[in-house]
């Protein structure tokens, strides 16, 4: 039967998020922690091609203890099952040693039930990097189909699947061999609410969670912030352009101003002949 | 690790329809500076079909080396055959820095070949530095929806490797007739063995919002309220004959399509003139647009972080203020004061 696992993230709304001005550290308390949008995105696509192909969905997350509520998110969302990694000695990973830790999550789940397909959204919105996804399907030695934003055909008797890929200037369309992993733009589908029954569900599903000692053939040297090649050397505000000048008075002397000032930058205009 | 063994700076040379996309030539350009404070040699590795003509415009942006692997296998990208090409020639050569351009071909492949190799990898830089003497790269991003930046090191591993923005850094100037060193290589693998097939690729026949290609840019944010106070956003750029541009937000709340987000995970801009109305100016988005040649901020809050990053700035109602702007280009277009 068709299994597609998606790979999720809870993160801080970052849209939310404040600054301490002094430390120039985040306050985290501050942000409310959410479903990474994208993933949202993925889920449902994963939830949509079960309607269409049957089958099963699970999602996978790692993350501490409160990320539970990610993962209820997606069940209300329609995933069938949710597994939640955790564990001290996964903190501090970059995304070498979250795609290790996410691989072996899925390795476990494999062997209960086989994979063949894996979904994760573009991105998370408070690491920007789109960098999991295809390190999960190096991991897994499957190819990484990254910007689906079209699921065409998923053919389960021939094992193949079949999707537009985004491109800067149009798509592609690409076959691959399943299982494969797809990671997808916000435009693939649109997230609508959850129904009722869903929520009911969610609200009294309990996820499986792992901690480290759960997952099999575990290298530890590769988990947390020792498996991770980058580490953060410094933080710091950004860089600010000089200050601008103020233009003052009511807002029709302001823009007599701001007209003065490009008229003198009049090269800025000019090749805008014949607008 | 040896890291005696590494050596040089590499940039992957990414290309399309004949041509060498410009964000390969601009990292070209950043990667000369790199090179040249370690003293060591610019590659740059070319990957494709028919692409060996554009060894002499590799050479001219600055690289002394161009590894090329020429093959009907890589007419179209796919992850398998190009991360395959790269595994091997980074194997065999040993490069201490790889740069890659952060489009969504370079993302794709940085990502595959960082697992594998395996190293660190950091995603969107929009600074870059090296350190002489130990060769560290230093590669600084924007971190947590670009409250603040960071400096991003990958110590203990190599190649270390980096993706980087479009358009944060500029293209040296070409230097006519500068040539260097061709490298030919080969990829043993057959087609029958890769999973993936590129069956179409379909451009987008509707001309494209291209905010990155215009001279004004007016970009509005959730200042503006309302999809219907956006709409203000609109007729000063059709007023100007500019593009619209918008904050994150405003894309996320749905009142603009993706393609004018500018910004970290939107596109870089740099205008002549670039407008930010209603925009409170978070580090994600200023790093999108401060390289524009004028930037004008109009916002309600005088404390807003714009303000830090513009050159002139107007603290208002957008609903006052651009009305007037409007109408008085409006008169100073017809009366031809601006364009003589």
């Amino acid at each position: 039967m068709f299994h597609i696992v998606a790979c999720i993230k809870q993160v801080p709304d970052t849209k939310i998020i404040k600054m301490n001005p002094k430390t120039n550290t985040m306050d985290r308390r501050t942000a409310p922690a959410i479903l990474n949008p994208y993933d949202a995105h993925a889920v449902e696509e994963a939830v949509r091609l079960k309607q269409r192909y049957g089958g099963t969905v699970s999602v996978v997350t790692m993350g501490p203890p409160p990320a539970v509520s990610a993962i209820k998110k997606c069940i209300e969302i329609g995933a069938d099952e949710g597994y939640l990694i955790t564990d001290r000695r996964f903190a501090g990973a970059d995304t070498l040693a979250t795609s290790y830790a996410v691989t072996k999550a899925i390795e476990k789940i494999a062997k209960t039930r086989p994979v063949d397909l894996i979904i994760c959204g573009k991105m998370s919105i408070d690491g920007d990097t789109g960098q999991v996804g295809p390190g999960i399907a190096r991991r897994l030695d499957i190819p990484p189909l990254t910007s689906v934003n079209k699921v065409v055909e998923i053919n389960l008797e021939e094992r193949y699947a079949v999707v537009h890929r985004k491109l800067e200037d149009g798509y592609e369309v690409v076959q691959s061999t399943l299982p494969c992993l797809f990671s997808v733009e916000k435009t693939i589908n649109d997230v609508p609410y959850s129904p009722m029954p869903n929520m009911l569900k969610a609200a009294r599903y309990k996820p499986h969670i792992w901690s480290v000692d759960d997952l099999e053939d575990v290298d530890i040297k590769q988990l947390g912030l020792k498996g991770s090649p980058t580490i953060v050397s410094k933080v710091w505000a950004p860089q600010k352009l000089a200050g601008g000048t103020f233009l003052e008075g009511n807002p029709a002397a302001q823009v007599e101003q701001l007209l003065q000032i490009l008229l003198e930058k009049k090269e800025l205009f000019e090749s805008k002949e014949g607008m | 690790m040896d890291f005696n063994e590494y050596k040089g700076v590499w940039v992957f040379i990414e290309q399309k329809d004949g041509e060498v996309a410009p964000v390969s030539l601009e990292l070209l350009g950043a990667g000369r500076k790199l090179a040249d404070k370690r003293g060591v040699e610019l590659a740059g590795i070319l990957i494709g079909e028919h692409v060996k003509s554009l060894t002499k415009t590799v050479f001219e942006y600055g690289a002394d080396t161009v590894y090329v692997y020429d093959q009907p296998l890589f007419k179209h990208y796919r992850t398998e055959t190009y991360m395959k090409a790269l595994l091997e020639c980074s194997d065999k050569y040993k490069p201490e820095i790889i740069l890659y351009g952060a489009t969504s071909t370079g993302k794709d492949l940085a990502s595959a070949v960082a697992t594998d190799l395996p190293t660190g990898l950091t995603a969107d830089t929009t600074e870059l530095d090296v350190e002489e003497e130990t060769g560290l790269l230093l590669a600084s991003r924007p971190a947590f929806g670009g409250n603040i930046m960071a400096t991003i090191l990958c110590k203990k591993y190599r190649p270390q490797m980096a993706t980087v923005r479009a358009k944060v850094i500029k293209a040296l100037p070409p230097e006519v007739g500068r040539i260097g060193k061709v490298v030919e290589e080969t990829v043993s693998l057959k087609e029958e063995d890769i999973r993936t097939k590129v069956l179409e690729i379909v451009k987008e026949t509707v001309k494209k919002v291209r905010i990155d290609e215009a001279d004004i840019v007016v970009a509005g944010g959730k200042g503006l309220g309302s999809y219907e106070g956006f709409q203000l956003i609109h007729h000063l750029a059709e007023t100007l004959g500019g593009a619209v541009g918008a904050s994150r937000d405003v894309v996320e709340a749905g009142w603009i399509d993706h393609p004018h987000q500018v910004g970290q995970t939107g596109v870089t801009v740099t205008p002549k003139i670039y407008f930010a109305i209603g925009i409170s100016g978070a580090i994600q988005h200023i790093v999108g647009m401060k390289n524009a040649g004028l930037i004008i901020a109009i916002n309600k809050d005088k404390e807003a972080p714009i303000f830090q990053n513009c050159h002139y700035g107007i603290v208002g109602d957008a609903f006052e203020i651009v009305p007037v702007l409007i109408e008085q280009f409006k008169q100073a277009l017809s009366s031809d004061k601006v364009m003589k």
